[in-house]
């Protein structure tokens, strides 16, 4: 479960994005990631008081992604109430990061999101995906990159394959269960969902721990709690 | 006696979840290292997330081991918390408070059971207690965690990762949990609510 934000720092937003977050916590998401994209001004910090608010009205884990850039950004949002912080285009400017976080945090709380596209049957790492103007392929291996986070101290991985992203035709099972190999913790689909059966065949076919969506949920297309019972009755173990 | 929940602050880290956790189900708390504030209050609980050594040599800094190991209110350790009730902890090497025999054990790496053990783990209900009253087997509870407690006489429920080990333990007053009931969703807040019964 995602929820995009551009504005979060915009009281009216704060209150929707609570309203949402409360909605899907209740029909039985068992995890919301917050994607914070507001660029931060350089020099300036950046009003992250939204987290605890979010902390204050859902009682299942969270995450916090974008902009994290130190361990100063980490350690405010989590003590907000954030469970766990991810981290993409950072890691990939400066790796240590991730060392660094896992060191003081511990790895539970520290998730590398990859954003990862097929080209000439290889698998590549691109950085600044929020920006279509910036998204730049990185020459990194996905496979490569996806050993190295975990070597440096990453808890868990969400691989968002590009190319399913936004389209609604299934998650890449192909690219999902090729890096399933290379991943010893927990690997999250990320990209593609449109239907329940894709959520279905990404559990039965890929093994991945979990399986993040976002545009599904937010334009009424799947209901959670229908997800899940579907899920069940699909013999995938599911909290209902 | 008005309840009052005395939340320690033994390790320094966030404790936003657990307080609106408490909000949620109108319970009073204060977090507090004061002897006679912890004494004083009708329930105590020991948050965690964090190392077994900070958190010992937290609780020996403030002088309030004795105080803690002395309490004869309900008094529940949330995952760190639960683990430094033990007699030792394998987290480097550390001496705990001795209220539960045993010690603590590291997860084994193994295929397919990566460490530390992070999600959505059903329970399994060993002995009965208040504590989980409401509660059934095969409920789902949020778990982060490196380190174990094994099964022992005072395992009130059970789960099972890489091998079976304690999710509610249970001596006298005191009361453990290695899943966090603050992030466990309605089933987390039955679990608190329980608790600030006994």
């Amino acid at each position: 479960m995602v929820v995009k934000g551009v504005k979060f720092r915009n009281h009216k937003v704060v209150g929707d994005i609570i309203d949402l977050a409360s909605k899907y916590s209740h029909q039985g998401a068992d995890e919301i990631v917050f994607y914070d994209i507001t660029a931060s001004p350089e020099g300036r910090r950046v009003d992250r008081s939204w987290v605890n608010e979010v902390a204050r009205h859902i009682n299942i884990p969270f995450c916090v992604a974008g902009g994290i850039k130190s361990i100063v950004d980490a350690e405010e949002i989590l003590n907000f109430g954030a469970d766990k912080i991810s981290i993409n285009t950072p890691a990939i400017n400066q790796p240590k990061l991730i060392n660094t976080l896992a060191d003081k945090f511990g790895s539970q709380c520290v998730v590398v999101g990859i954003d990862s596209c097929q080209m000439n049957d290889q698998y590549y790492v691109y950085s600044y995906t929020g920006d279509p103007d910036k998204t730049k392929q990185t020459g990194k291996l996905t496979a490569e990159w996806l050993k190295e986070v975990q070597d440096r101290g990453a808890g868990e991985i969400v691989l968002n394959c590009i190319n399913q992203d936004g389209v609604r035709k299934g998650y890449d099972i192909l690219q999902l269960s090729e890096m399933k190999r290379f991943s010893d913790v927990p690997l999250i689909a990320s990209g593609g969902a449109g239907t329940i059966d894709h959520f279905v065949d990404v559990f039965l076919k890929s093994d991945v721990s979990g399986a993040l969506a976002a545009s599904v949920f937010h334009k009424d297309i799947i209901k959670i709690s229908d997800l899940k019972t579907h899920l069940k009755d699909n013999k995938i173990e599911v909290r209902l | 006696m008005k309840k009052q929940v005395a939340i320690i602050n033994c390790i320094g880290s966030n404790l936003a979840s657990l307080k609106f956790a408490l909000d949620r189900i109108n319970i009073n708390f204060i977090v507090t290292n004061e002897v006679s504030q912890i004494r004083n209050s009708s329930h105590v609980i020991l948050p965690g997330v964090g190392a077994a050594k900070n958190a010992m040599n937290k609780l020996s800094q403030q002088e309030i081991i004795e105080t803690v190991i002395d309490l004869s209110q309900p008094t529940l350790g949330i995952c760190l918390g639960m683990q430094i009730f033990m007699e030792y902890s394998e987290e480097n090497d550390t001496s705990c408070l001795g209220i539960f025999n045993d010690g603590c054990k590291l997860f084994k790496i193994e295929e397919d059971y990566p460490v530390p053990h992070m999600g959505w783990n059903t329970i399994e209900l060993e002995s009965p207690s208040n504590l989980t009253t409401g509660i059934n087997n095969e409920t789902h509870f949020y778990f982060v965690h490196s380190y174990y407690v094994p099964l022992c006489s005072e395992t009130i429920a059970s789960t099972t990762y890489s091998e079976k080990f304690s999710a509610i333990i249970q001596k006298d007053n005191f009361i453990g949990t290695q899943f966090h009931p603050e992030k466990s969703g309605e089933q987390g807040s039955i679990i608190l609510r329980n608790f600030t019964d006994l």
